[in-house]
């Protein structure tokens, strides 16, 4: 460490030699989001804070990940993003009046004496670099909270440290309604049939969504002048009109912050590792990878992952993970894990279910309960009907 | 997860194959089941795309839909669902027994889907076109709101425990194996079958593995895999649209029918050997009980369907909600006893948790009488048992206990005292002895039996009275509003 290095810079070198020449992945608001379910895994952690390619990564050791999107799901997004936004988003207003209503202090969504909202693009314009529109965003969301009209910004671009790391983000949509509050406005095509939405699509939705809200609070240094109710706007029923519904994210932001304080966590993961390690994946002169792929799963041995089924849904690396964690518990589902009273593997279950091995003082409880189980199921299989057995009790007589 | 089911996963995950978590079959299996493959358009809201259906393994049949995004080919495919859909479920109508409490069918069709995600899709399907008008804009085939209507039924038949109206091929094959991965993995029914039955010369692990890549083997449905969709549906739709000569549709159709006939058969053949695994396993005793409601609500909703046939609500109200859920929690109690009282496999899961319990009975005070506590010095037959048991017990003094054969004698645990190596559970015998003062012969067990006893009984859940619907308190939203059919019933789905 060189005099008058700081922590940090020496985190962020280090980070860099992890992920090697190719250019950072950075986080956006779906990968921070995910980043609240399943914290404790050091692997994913350090990775993401590297920005390194892990779908690249899982490819060239031999462990694809399954994500892909429909093209038809892409279309209908971007269609009923534009039919959202149609009409200078007068109809858009008019939703928004409708469901989160007027404020005690008077300020109207929808403003009604001042009209038709105004509307700001902060959308990319061309050759514009991300930090000249990023001051086009701060500089029109200072203006919005001081007009007496509704305005609506499309697409600002905001920023938000993640990790000691800058993050862009792009929410679709902010309302700044005239007494200065802030919403956050999130365009989702899954469809509301009759009131309901597919939970899980709803959750990650709202994760998103406040996101964006810390990000803007942060941005304007004023957590109070951007609600914690968001606006979620979603095809209603089987058509393609949009209905808006208000979403409550104080749950989500308190679980962000949380998450998001603990990500400081990367610079004593980090520390720990050898200096030299390094997914580089050494494209060659067609930008293949060349590295082979033994070397990157020794290197990813050397990452701690906390591998649960729920990873397949979120994580390019969970093949990978699913494969070594083979023989653990862990793989069955955390509740399955437990059941078998947290023994780690399942050769050691079913070892100390038969009694061929001790258990340690705290197994201890755990192997009692397994015997009973394994005896119980032994029994169970042997007096069911389908088996020759006829011994003890034989089920219910006619 | 239960503590059986745990262990029965780790030790399929120890052998790479999946093992038995029931010994006999708990869900009826019709003769003739109509089996249901359906796929949806992906970021469409329960957009058809196309189904596989019939009840013939080796005659199924295609439907497509060329263009799901168009609502008119939509109900088409709809209208030609129903045409299968409508004679199969109505045939079993016919056929009828009078019962004391009104008649009922000899039998009631089975609608079989292969995952979960198929029971959310007729769910939706129902609800798309149980609304539609058969007049005025927006017309569809007067079959098509019917279609709907019996959709819903099922639908919502699917949610009560125990019902076999429409079960998902991989809940009941979850429902007998374990398999040595997870429940999120398990909802794969490539993979799942993979566990337990493995073509030749693979394990389990192995078959899994390769049953969930998409290229090997096409998801169940009704989402599709998004490298087909990309690849081989996209420009095969792309193709359809740009059709401008009648006379080359048919080639555009025969495209698609062919690319949605690949990502279908398999799933098609999963869901027929899935059948054949489970009828191996003889029926459980309480099989074709549950299988009588079923036949009954299918005869009341068939009546109904007659005499009003409106469809059915998109919201119930507050106090039809709150009955819907007492009556699927009763189900859900029943159906949990009735099971374990089927299958020591199941009744284990109950012995481990100390709630039921192995004994052989040590002592029996065969003529106890006891006075009846109505006064009057009556005196009542209670006779005394007994049992030594080396299971975890955890019952309470007063607890109500039934052995598994003797299912019509309701015990009470009287004493509960440790001895060696073992617990000694006293019981005293409620009914079930015959009218006479003695018991009868046979009728209270007898010293060296061995008894299976459990407090799992069906009869746990209570409720308080509900108001009438009319009488629904203004906290719960005031009585609900009859349904009247409106024209935005009709033109959402236009917009």
């Amino acid at each position: 460490m060189h005099p008058g290095e700081s922590v940090q810079d020496r985190t962020e070198s280090r980070l860099d030699r992890i992920r090697g020449s190719a250019p950072p992945r950075r986080h956006d608001a779906r990968t921070i989001a995910a980043l609240t379910r399943n914290p404790g895994c050091a692997r994913r952690g350090v990775l993401d804070a590297a920005g390194v390619d892990k779908d690249l990564l899982a490819r060239q050791v031999g462990f694809p990940a399954a994500f892909g999107q429909s093209r038809f799901a892409i279309v209908r997004g971007n269609v009923f993003e534009a039919r959202v936004k149609a009409d200078g988003c007068v109809d858009l207003l008019r939703m928004f009046h409708e469901c989160l209503g007027s404020e005690p202090g008077g300020t109207e969504p929808g403003g009604t004496a001042a009209g038709e909202p105004l509307l700001v693009t902060g959308d990319a314009e061309p050759d514009e670099t991300l930090a000249a529109r990023h001051e086009r965003t701060v500089a029109a969301l200072r203006t919005a909270s001081g007009t007496d009209r509704p305005v609506l910004i499309t697409h600002p671009l905001l920023r938000l440290a993640v990790g000691g790391q800058d993050v862009h983000l792009e929410p679709d949509l902010v309302l700044v309604r005239p007494g200065g509050l802030f919403h956050v406005v999130e365009i989702k095509s899954f469809p509301v049939i009759d009131g309901q939405a597919e939970g899980e699509k709803v959750a990650a939705a709202a994760i998103q969504a406040a996101v964006y809200v810390l990000a803007l609070r942060r941005l304007l240094g004023r957590p109070d002048a951007v609600s914690h109710d968001v606006v979620l706007v979603c095809p209603r029923d089987f058509s393609n009109a949009p209905m808006a519904t208000r979403i409550d994210v104080r749950r989500q932001l308190l679980v962000l912050d949380h998450q998001l304080a603990r990500l400081s966590a990367v610079d004593a993961l980090v520390a720990a590792l050898p200096p030299d390690l390094t997914f580089d994946l050494a494209p060659g002169p067609d930008g293949r990878p060349t590295r082979p792929a033994a070397e990157l799963a020794a290197g990813l041995s050397r990452l701690d992952a906390r591998y649960t089924p729920d990873c397949l849904s979120m994580c390019e690396l969970a093949f990978r993970c699913r494969h070594e964690a083979a023989g653990r518990t862990a793989a069955l589902g955390p509740s399955v894990r437990e059941e078998l009273g947290g023994v780690e593997t399942v050769a050691e279950v079913l070892e100390l279910a038969a009694g061929t091995r001790a258990p340690t003082a705290d197994q201890a409880e755990a192997a009692d309960r397994l015997r009973t189980t394994a005896r119980m199921y032994a029994a169970g299989l042997a007096a069911g009907p389908a088996t020759e057995h006829a011994a003890g009790d034989r089920g219910p007589t006619p | 997860m239960t503590a059986i089911s745990s262990y029965a996963r780790a030790l399929a995950a120890a052998s790479g194959t999946a093992v038995p978590t029931a010994t006999v079959r708990h869900v009826h299996l019709a003769a003739r089941p109509l089996i249901l493959v359906p796929l949806a358009m992906a970021g469409e809201a329960n957009a058809p795309l196309a189904a596989m259906v019939g009840t013939e393994r080796e005659r199924p049949e295609l439907l497509v839909v060329p263009q799901p995004r168009n609502r008119d080919l939509r109900f088409a495919f709809a209208a030609r669902l129903a045409e299968i859909f409508l004679p199969y479920v109505l045939g079993f109508a016919a056929d009828i027994e009078e019962l004391t409490n009104g008649p009922r069918t000899v039998d009631a069709p089975q609608l079989i889907v292969p995952n979960q995600a198929g029971v959310a899709f007729v769910r939706l399907f129902g609800r798309s076109t149980r609304f539609r008008t058969t007049t005025g804009d927006y017309a569809v085939e007067p079959s098509v709101p019917l279609l709907g209507r019996w959709l819903t039924f099922f639908a919502e038949r699917a949610e009560v425990p125990g019902s076999s109206l429409m079960p998902a091929a991989t809940e009941m094959l979850s429902l007998h194996w374990a398999t040595g991965q997870s429940a999120l993995e398990d909802a794969n029914l490539a993979a799942l079958m993979g566990w337990i039955d493995p073509p030749a010369g693979a394990d389990g692990p192995a078959a899994a593995r390769l049953a969930e890549d998409p290229r090997h083997c096409p998801p169940a449905g009704p989402t599709t895999d998004p490298g087909f969709d990309n690849e081989v549906l996209a420009p095969a739709i792309a193709a359809y649209d740009a059709v401008t000569d009648p006379s080359q549709l048919p080639d555009a159709v025969k495209r698609l029918e062919e690319a949605l006939h690949s990502q279908l058969q398999p799933t098609w053949d999963l869901v027929w050997r899935a059948l054949d695994r489970l009828r191996v396993l003889p029926g459980g005793a309480s099989v074709p009980g549950r299988w009588e409601v079923d036949r009954s609500r299918y005869t009341g909703f068939h009546t109904y369907m007659i005499e009003e046939g409106l469809p059915q609500a998109r919201r119930d109200g507050a106090v039809a909600a709150a009955r819907r859920l007492n009556r699927m929690e009763r189900a859900q109690a029943s159906y949990d006893a009735e099971r374990a009282f089927d299958d020591p496999l199941v009744m284990a899961d109950h012995r481990v948790t100390g709630e039921a319990f192995l004994g052989s009975v040590v002592a029996v005070d065969r003529d106890r009488r006891v006075p009846n506590g109505r006064g009057k010095g009556r005196l009542v037959t209670r006779p005394l048992v007994t049992l030594r048991t080396e299971d975890p017990v955890r019952l309470a003094l007063g607890m109500k206990v039934v052995a598994t054969r003797r299912r019509r004698q309701e015990c009470v645990v009287t004493a509960l005292e440790p001895c060696d190596a073992g617990i000694l559970v006293t019981l005293e015998a409620q009914n079930g002895m015959g009218r006479s003062a003695a018991p009868a012969p046979g009728s209270v067990p007898e010293v060296g039996e061995s008894l299976c006893y459990s407090s799992v009984l069906a009869d746990g859940v209570r409720s308080a009275t509900m108001p009438e619907a009319e009488d629904t308190p203004w906290t719960h939203g005031g009585p609900p509003q009859p349904y009247e059919p409106s024209e935005q019933d009709t033109a959402e789905a236009w917009e």
